[in-house]
């Protein structure tokens, strides 16, 4: 089948601001948009710019905004999209090129939740113990691969780009749930802050954009609730 | 730009992050440089697991891993190098826990572990439970975890730089020379860095980009393998590549050999267990270079699937939505988007698929580079993971050992590269050094006229794929080692389309499929020389192990005329080689 592919393209040594092209791709039904960029990239136009690596889902590299949903280009199919097709970079971070953001902002807010495990007490010989049941309260967020195509899609990060935003809060879930770990009571602390957890207004456009079917505002809300509280 | 530190990493995979861990916490000052952002590399796609004899679950021993690691090699492997191996996985596997990695766990909250291929108890009796994971994204949490650590100590991260050539001072690194450096291409704006240090790892991983149907991320292109190969450094084993046996049927993304740990079967047309009749013990579980013959003899004689007959199924059916679910939640959903396929209910379509290169930079156990069969170590370069050959791995590696190198050989690496920086001075840079490569990068960006890369990218992986696949014949190699020289000369003559400089992938893209070609010419070649048939490499015309004439490492060195190779003794301490059963 044919597919109209729209791609929103801007090069910073060529274009005053970005727009669009066109583009007429052969498909199967079962390929996922990543194919048809590599394709066009290919035989059409070499210069258009995309990040890419796995291209299964597991690396992070191309969350993009296609057909105007947050979503990695190696897994949505052209079946789940129709024949139309448009992809623009992801929204709120600066574009560098075509459908290639900077990240460092994005990057710089995980960091700043202190994204490792913090005990206070020294390791034992062996592992630390822990149950399957206490395991399984941050199994959920420990698969993010800060594709940062949740927080892209929060209208509250548009709104105010100081927000931490979800990917950050949920990377803190995993470490304030954690057993083993001692700081929780520090991520709490940032994470009260007025660009904290507060700036979540349950949207749930972050749960609908993770490619990893991660629950993110119940992890946002198990936070705030955490804050309250300050216990974990 | 000129930027100095003691010790460079290139490559924020598992092997690099380990490495720089060790150093900045020595308080070494370290640039890790990778052209992924680290936590996209490709060590966070490993799915199934990580070996060490911790004995959670049965009585084990890191003497039978060590035992497994040999006889899954084909005994090609290095005896002393199999021993620390399996030795070090206990602790450093525990350390990863140490660091926070979310490991399923037992009842009573110890590390879960469950079987793999190849992993037996006392030496061959039965399988064993020695996998560590979490989940079925161990590599995931392995790459998180590092790289956690790695902000935690304060690693100095140099992201989305292209590491484009290596420095080396006093003469070339196969000529005796000390490494002093590398050269990077910053992608964001297509500036030259100048680096110089003192030691400099390797840890850029495999190759699997120059076969057709991988298992590899499309950032696996060699380039560490190549840059070393053309500094005079030979390249070890490049004939044993491994074809992992379930790749989904035409794109061959992975799914885990977990899947057959936990207990799915192999079937062909005629819905029969197939592998009863080429391990008849091991069955679905025997190694990778096995069962990936026996699917490929399977569908050469009439019982593969579909309408063109080439794939078989591996069926989870019977294993029940929990344990499905539970276990393998990844494998799972990568049938239902890439395939369309509920595995709950339906048998999924395989084929083998490129996945792992076992040869790579030769390094001793002290993860210095090599340069000769007597061992000669280049001063100051280091190499580890899947880029390097130690060689655990031999003619075939088992599932899970992958990660145990990454993690015993990349601390290795690290404390190793502490140790010299401390001792060594900063060696001296020329002015100007960076001027070769980026003569050769103006000229790929501004060719005027000129065939695509892309295209011959294809047809380089297709010629390897249908060449030096999972089985060889003679005048299939002889075809590859001609077709690779061709691809050679007209890729003098690429075009890049996109000249700009901010992100330019095209033409790094095109600079990648030079990295390819190189491994690709080193393997082509180590494999038709080698007239045997050892794990990975299956031959028709020399069907039997010739422990007489090849119980030795392939070296292959760089040659205007192509590569010369150079054979080199395996260490053998405990085992004496044995013909290999399952
Ligand atoms: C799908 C899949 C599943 C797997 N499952 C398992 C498993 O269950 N168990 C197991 O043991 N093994 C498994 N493996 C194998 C294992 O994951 C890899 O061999 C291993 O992760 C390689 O790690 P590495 O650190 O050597 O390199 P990688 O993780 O591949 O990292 C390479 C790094 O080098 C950088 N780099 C490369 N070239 C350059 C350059 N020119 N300049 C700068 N930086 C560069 C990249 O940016 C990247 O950071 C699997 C492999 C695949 C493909
Ligand atoms: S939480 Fe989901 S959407 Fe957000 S960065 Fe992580 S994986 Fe991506
Ligand atoms: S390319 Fe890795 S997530 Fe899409």
């Amino acid at each position: 089948m044919q597919v109209d592919l729209r791609i929103l393209r801007f090069d910073p040594e060529r274009d005053a601001a970005p727009h669009w092209e066109s583009y007429r791709v052969d498909a199967e039904p079962m390929d996922r948009v990543l194919n048809l960029l590599i394709s066009v990239k290919a035989d059409q136009d070499g210069t258009l710019t995309f990040r890419r690596s796995c291209a299964h889902g597991i690396c992070g590299s191309d969350a993009m905004l296609i057909n105007g949903r947050n979503r990695l280009a190696c897994k949505i199919r052209v079946d789940q999209l129709g024949r139309k097709i448009t992809v623009a970079p992801l929204t709120g971070l600066p574009v560098m090129k075509d459908l290639v953001v900077d990240m460092d902002g994005f990057l710089a807010k995980y960091r700043s939740v202190m994204p490792f495990l913090i005990a206070d007490t020294p390791p034992p010989e062996r592992e630390r113990r822990q149950s399957p049941a206490d395991r399984a309260r941050y199994d959920d967020t420990t698969k993010c691969i800060l594709c940062a195509a949740c927080t892209t899609a929060c209208p509250s990060f548009w709104a105010q780009p100081s927000y931490v935003g979800p990917a950050a809060i949920v990377n803190a879930h995993r470490f304030i749930f954690d057993t083993r770990d001692d700081a929780g009571d520090e991520r709490l602390e940032i994470l009260a802050d007025k660009d904290g957890v507060w700036r979540c207004r349950t949207i749930f456009n972050c749960v609908d954009a993770c490619p990893r079917g991660i629950n993110i505002t119940r992890a946002i809300l198990e936070v705030s609730r955490a804050v309250v509280e300050r216990t974990v | 730009m000129r930027i100095d530190h003691d010790a460079l990493v290139v490559g924020a995979g598992g092997a690099g992050l380990w490495a720089a861990l060790e150093l900045a916490r020595a308080g070494i000052s370290t640039g890790v440089l990778t052209k992924l952002y680290p936590t996209r590399s490709h060590t966070g796609a490993a799915q199934g697991g990580v070996c060490a004899a911790l004995g959670n679950q049965e009585e084990d021993h890191w003497e039978w891993h060590m035992f497994d690691t040999v006889k899954g090699g084909d005994y090609l492997v290095d005896q002393d190098a199999a021993e620390v191996l399996a030795h070090e996985a206990i602790e450093t596997v525990i350390e990863l826990e140490h660091m926070g990695l979310p490991f399923n766990r037992t009842p009573d909250g110890k590390i879960d572990q469950r079987r793999f291929g190849g992993h037996t108890r006392n030496f061959g009796e039965a399988p064993v439970k020695r996998a560590c994971f979490a989940a079925d994204r161990t590599g995931h949490m392995i790459l998180q975890t590092l790289y956690q650590n790695c902000i935690k100590a304060g690693v100095h991260f140099y992201d989305e730089y292209h590491v484009v050539d290596l420095l080396f001072e006093g003469g070339e690194g196969g000529d005796g020379g000390r490494a002093a450096g590398v050269v990077a291409y910053r992608i964001a704006d297509g500036e030259l860095h100048t680096f110089g240090a003192k030691a400099v790892l390797l840890a850029t991983g495999g190759n699997g980009r120059m076969f057709s149907i991988t298992s590899n991320a499309h950032s696996l292109t060699g380039d560490g393998m190549a840059l070393a190969y053309r500094h005079g450094i030979p390249l070890e084993d490049m004939e044993f590549y491994q074809f992992h046996p379930t790749g989904i049927y035409g794109i061959g993304i992975l799914l885990s050999e977990a899947a057959r740990g936990e207990g799915g079967t192999l079937l062909n047309s005629e819905g029969e267990r197939f592998m009863a009749r080429y391990a008849p013990k091991a069955m679905e579980l025997a190694p990778r270079d096995m069962v990936s013959r026996a699917i490929y003899l399977e569908i050469r004689d009439g019982r593969g699937i579909g309408p063109k007959k080439d794939y078989v199924y591996l069926d989870v059916r019977h294993l029940g939505r929990a344990v499905i679910e539970e276990k393998l939640p990844d494998i799972t959903e990568f049938a239902r988007v890439y395939l369309g396929v509920e595995p709950l209910t339906e048998p999924v379509p395989i084929q083998p698929t490129a996945h792992y290169a076992m040869g790579g930079i030769p390094t001793d156990l002290r993860t210095r580079v090599v340069r000769d069969e007597m061992n000669t170590p280049v001063e100051g370069l280091f190499a580890a993971g899947e880029a390097a050959c130690v060689s655990v791995h031999g003619a075939n590696r088992l599932g899970t050992n992958s990660l145990v190198d990454l993690l015993v050989f990349g601390r290795r690496a690290g404390r190793e590269m502490t140790a010299y920086c401390r001792a060594a001075t900063l060696p001296a840079i020329a002015p100007a050094v960076e001027e070769p490569v980026r003569a050769e990068l103006e000229a790929l960006r501004t060719r005027p006229d000129g065939e695509s890369p892309s295209a011959l990218k294809d047809d380089l992986a297709t010629l390897m794929m249908d060449n030096v696949g999972v089985f060889r014949t003679a005048p299939m190699m002889a075809a590859a080692v001609a077709g690779v020289a061709q691809i050679k000369e007209r890729y003098t003559r690429v075009r890049v389309r996109d000249t700009g400089r901010v992100f330019n992938t095209d033409l790094l893209e095109a600079r990648e499929l030079g990295y390819l070609i190189d491994c690709a010419e080193a393997m082509a070649t180590s494999a038709i020389s080698r007239t045997e048939s050892r794990g990975a490499h299956s031959r028709d015309d020399f069907p039997e192990r010739d422990d007489v004439n090849f119980l030795a490492h392939t070296l292959a060195y760089r040659g205007e005329a192509g590569p010369s190779l150079r054979y080199k003794p395996v260490t053998i301490t405990r085992f004496e080689p044995k013909p290999r059963v399952y």
